[in-house]
Parts: structure tokens; C-alpha cells; sequence
């Protein structure tokens, strides 16, 4: 195959260079010698992804990238900056090399998405105006989601679902505490950012209980029956912690439907319970430019067409990662990193009035239930019936029953995982 | 697949011309691979680089995971996602990019 497309590409670009001009084919901005102008609002794993591929795929596209922050602080390990075992400058990363194959950064917030006229407004009020533009927004606390939980109470009640200053709250909260101190989780109802997320939190913060703190406990409140890699989880959690970790199902009265943070309470359904140290992980939606836009629907998350992205709300406006609504793929850096190259492919290729091919796409979620114990759970994913689905027989969770040996190399694994995609995002 | 593959060459360098454009025409799946394999050497990883490598040797891999014959990690999961003809796509696509080896 790859032989007659040389060929073929050769000959196209000799008949080019003869002077037929490539806009025959596309637009007039093409035709103008300007591919375009994409903008790109948030620079997480999504957002930066998605500008870089775009950049790359045609180095002609104008490519704005709209972050408020100049360090983007990266969510996956930084469970591992709670126990103690990880340094919270390890989950930093700058946007200098990103700026440096071409992207352009404004370091401001979006504060209005105007989709007929094309045109994103920033914080000074000045206009970004885009052929097209793609939203990657991560997620929003729903501040209105959890009876008394407000901004207030994430400073005594800290979520540490957004990295940074929240999880070294977290961790200096776990530090400060007496040994014998219960430790409360609350896990929201599905969907949400990283979905074994609270679990692998639990696993690390058993951890350094285990091994800091031994008369301490750790429960696990959730507005759910089943989780993420849960069988793996609950495995490692009695070989390694023993009865340190309780989960509260949702049946056995698990789900959280108010806290206290001044009494550093938090009630169910049938009772109360007090913590010495209380992570509240509340519920989220899609970050808010994506309501502006007008790509939220009702959920709060952004319906997309899974071949290109595109939102089924507006025209003209891509969504990847968290915020998007990815039928069967998770709320993941891999997700979004993974989504983000598909969409920058679509979008270079619509603006040239091409169709874009069906995609397939990977996520591989890798958690720590210990520094040399990982375990995983894999996707592979196709368009199905408007949807991202599951390619039936492919991916699953790590083997239940795996050597000592296959968890510590699960283990390494993650750890460069992390070590590449952040190379391929930030590097 | 011949046609649609020749469709896409021409509009991958109608979109590129003779600029250093890079990656749009990646076959089905892919650009998800570089999320675990990188380009460069220098990242730190017991992940195998697939940049460059020669074709066979990625499809004789990715086909004994698939079929169970070799004892995987991640990958025998992500290789049965695949048919055997996206496979060899992948495969001869990682290898021709050679010059992205770091």
C-alpha cells in the first residue's frame, strides 16, 4: 500500500509545485496561503494535545491556545503527592516547548463562546475569532451539588479533585493527624473525572496510614454500587491494608447527602460520620465555557459526534476530554490525549473539505494501590451508533489472580506512562 | 481501503504541501499509541519505542499478543482490538517514521 501512495504523492506535489494551486481542493482562507484559524481553550491533557497535533498536522493553521494558568498541574499520580510518596513539583509542566512548535498561548480566561459569529471573547474583552474551535475544558465542581459543600468548606473539606493547592491541603491535613484518626472519602455518582480515581486514593492514603499512622482508619462513602477495577481494588486493599479500608456502597447506605464541615461531619441516608480528615470529591460537569458555548446539554456534559468530536449542540465546536460526553471511553488523561490527536486530524481535514476517517481509539488507565503494586484497566473504541463504544473483546482489567511480580511491573509501567505522555504533551 | 488510502495521501498533501506537516495520515488507532510508546529515547519507560521499528517484527508482536501466544501487560487487552489488517496499518506506519526517532 504505502508504495502507491509514494508514488501518488509525489505526483500530486510535482503538479502543485507546476502551479495548479492546492485550493482546488479547499477553502478560500487555503487559497489566501492561511490554512485557517483554530482556537483551543484549556491547556490541560486535552487542550494542549489537540493544539500541538493541529500544529503539526498542518503547520499552516493559525493555532491559539486560550490557558489561564502558565503551570499546568497534572491530576494522574498526584494521589501519590498525598501519601507522602511524590513531590508535587514532579506533576508540573510549563508551556514553553509547546509555544515553541508554533502554537500561540494566551495565558487569560475565556469568558464567552459566540458560535454563530465564530468569535471566542477573552477576560480583557478582546475577540478571538475561529474557523473552528475546540473546547477542553476538564471539569467544574458542581458547588450547588452537595448540601453543604461550598468553596468555603473545600478549604476544611478538601477535594484534591483539581491538582495543586488541594492536594497538599489533603496531605497536610493526613500529616497532621493523630494516629487513630479516621479518614473519610465521599465518591460521587458516575460520571465523573477518573473513575478509579477515589479508589486509588484510598489505596495510597491506606498507605501511608499502614506505614505512619496504623491505628488509623480509612472509610469510603459512595453514591455508587460498582466502581472501577473494583474487585482488583478490593483485593489489594485487604492483602496489603487488612481492615483498614471500609467501603460504604450506595445500597448499604453509602451515598453522602450533606456535610458539616465546621463539625467535620458528613450523613448518609442512615447515619452520621465524624472525621478527623474528610475528602470530599463532589459532583462535577464540563468547566463552564462549554455552558456558555452552548455545548453543555441538560447533563452538564458536552454531546459529541464520536468521529470528529464535533459537539451535536454547535456547529463548529469540537469537544475533547472530560467534558465531552465519550459513551463507553473514561474521564482520562489517557482519554483525552488520545481523543484530542483524533480531533485535531478532523478538524485540519474538514478545513480542507475533507471527510474524516472512522477512528479507533485506546485508553489504558493505570492505578497505584502501593509504590510497587499497579493495576489497569484498557479500552479500545469505535463509533458506534452516534457513540464511542467498546470494540467487543478487547480491553478489560489486569488478571485477578497475578503474581507479585506482574503488579510491581504494572507498577513501572504507570510510572512511564506518566514519564510519556507528558513528554508527548509538554515536552 | 486502496482508494479511500489514496484519497487520503492526496489530501493529506493538499493540506501540507511541502511543509514539515506530520501525522495526518495515521491509520485508524494510531495516534492513541504515543500516549504509552514514546518518540523519544531519552523518556524513561519499560515501554518499548515502536518509532522506526521494523514493520514485521511490530506485527508479529501485536499478533501473538492478540492471539494470547504472548504474555502481555496492557497490550494483549489493546491487541484484540484490532484486525489483523489495521494491525499491519499500524505497524507499517510507525515503521516509515523513522525520522521521528529522537
Amino acid at each position: 500500500m504505502s508504495k502507491d501512495i509514494r508514488l501518488d504523492r509525489r505526483t500530486f506535489i510535482g503538479t502543485a509545485a507546476a502551479g495548479l494551486s492546492v485550493a482546488s481542493l479547499s477553502r478560500p482562507a487555503l487559497a489566501q496561503g492561511s490554512a485557517g484559524r483554530v482556537v483551543v481553550i484549556g491547556g490541560g491533557f486535552g487542550g494542549a494535545s489537540c493544539a500541538r497535533a493541529l500544529k503539526s498536522f498542518n503547520p499552516a493553521l493559525s493555532v491559539v491556545m486560550v490557558e489561564a494558568s502558565k503551570t499546568f498541574t497534572a491530576c494522574p499520580f498526584s494521589n501519590l503527592v498525598i501519601a507522602g510518596l511524590r513531590d508535587l513539583k514532579q506533576q508540573e509542566f510549563g508551556y514553553d516547548n509547546l509555544a515553541k512548535t508554533g502554537v500561540e498561548i494566551a495565558f487569560t480566561t475565556a469568558t464567552g463562546v459566540d458560535a454563530e459569529a465564530k468569535r471566542v471573547t477573552l477576560a480583557d474583552g478582546t475577540t478571538l475569532n475561529y474557523d473552528r474551535l475546540v473546547l477542553s475544558p476538564g471539569v467544574d465542581i458542581r458547588w450547588d451539588g452537595l448540601p453543604g459543600y461550598n468553596e468555603a468548606a473545600a478549604a476544611i473539606m478538601p477535594h484534591a479533585w483539581k491538582a495543586g493547592e488541594q492536594t497538599l491541603l489533603l496531605r497536610r491535613q493526613l500529616e497532621a493527624m493523630d494516629d487513630g484518626g479516621v479518614v473519610v472519602i465521599s465518591s460521587p455518582a458516575n460520571p465523573f473525572r477518573c473513575p478509579p480515581g477515589p479508589y486509588e486514593r484510598a489505596s495510597l492514603i491506606a498507605y501511608y496510614l499502614k506505614t505512619k499512622k496504623p491505628k488509623s482508619k480509612l472509610i469510603i462513602l459512595d453514591a455508587k454500587d460498582v466502581f472501577s477495577k473494583q474487585r482488583l481494588f478490593q483485593n489489594a486493599w485487604k492483602a496489603l491494608y487488612g481492615d483498614m479500608v471500609e467501603w460504604v456502597s450506595l445500597s448499604n447506605g453509602g451515598k453522602v447527602t450533606s456535610v458539616d464541615p465546621a463539625a467535620m461531619t458528613l450523613t448518609t441516608d442512615f447515619s452520621t460520620y465524624k472525621a478527623a480528615v474528610a475528602n470530599v470529591i463532589p459532583p462535577q460537569k464540563a468547566g463552564h465555557i462549554a455552558e456558555l458555548a452552548g455545548a453543555a446539554d441538560r447533563s452538564g456534559w458536552c454531546p459529541i459526534d464520536p468521529v470528529t468530536f464535533e459537539s451535536k449542540l454547535r456547529p463548529g465546536i469540537h469537544v475533547v476530554g472530560d467534558a465531552s460526553v465519550a459513551g463507553a471511553m473514561p474521564k482520562s488523561a489517557f482519554s483525552a490525549n488520545a481523543q484530542a490527536k483524533v480531533c485535531a486530524a478532523a478538524v485540519v481535514t474538514m478545513l480542507a473539505n475533507g471527510k474524516p476517517p472512522e477512528p479507533r481509539l485506546i485508553n489504558t488507565c493505570y492505578s497505584v494501590v502501593a509504590p510497587d503494586y499497579g493495576i489497569t484497566v484498557a479500552g479500545v473504541y469505535k463509533p458506534t451508533n452516534g457513540l464511542l463504544a467498546d470494540i467487543d473483546g478487547a480491553g478489560g482489567t489486569s488478571p485477578l489472580d497475578a503474581p507479585a511480580d506482574f503488579r510491581a511491573q504494572e507498577a513501572r509501567l504507570a510510572d512511564g506512562w506518566f514519564n510519556t505522555i507528558t513528554a508527548e504533551v509538554f515536552g | 481501503m486502496p482508494v479511500r488510502s489514496f484519497f487520503a495521501a492526496v489530501l493529506f498533501f493538499a493540506i501540507a504541501g511541502n511543509a514539515r506537516a506530520d501525522g495526518l495520515d495515521a491509520p485508524a488507532g494510531a495516534l492513541s499509541c504515543s500516549g504509552c510508546h514514546p518518540a523519544s529515547a531519552s523518556v524513561q519507560t519499560p515501554a518499548p519505542r515502536i518509532v522506526g521499528r521494523n514493520a514485521d517484527d511490530i506485527v508479529t508482536a501485536l499478533l501473538a499478543f492478540k492471539s494470547g501466544k504472548a504474555p502481555g501487560t496492557v497490550m494483549d487487552r489493546v491487541a484484540k482490538g484490532f484486525t489483523d489488517d489495521e494491525i499491519r496499518a499500524i505497524a507499517s506506519w510507525y515503521a516509515a517514521r523513522k525520522d521521528q526517532a529522537q
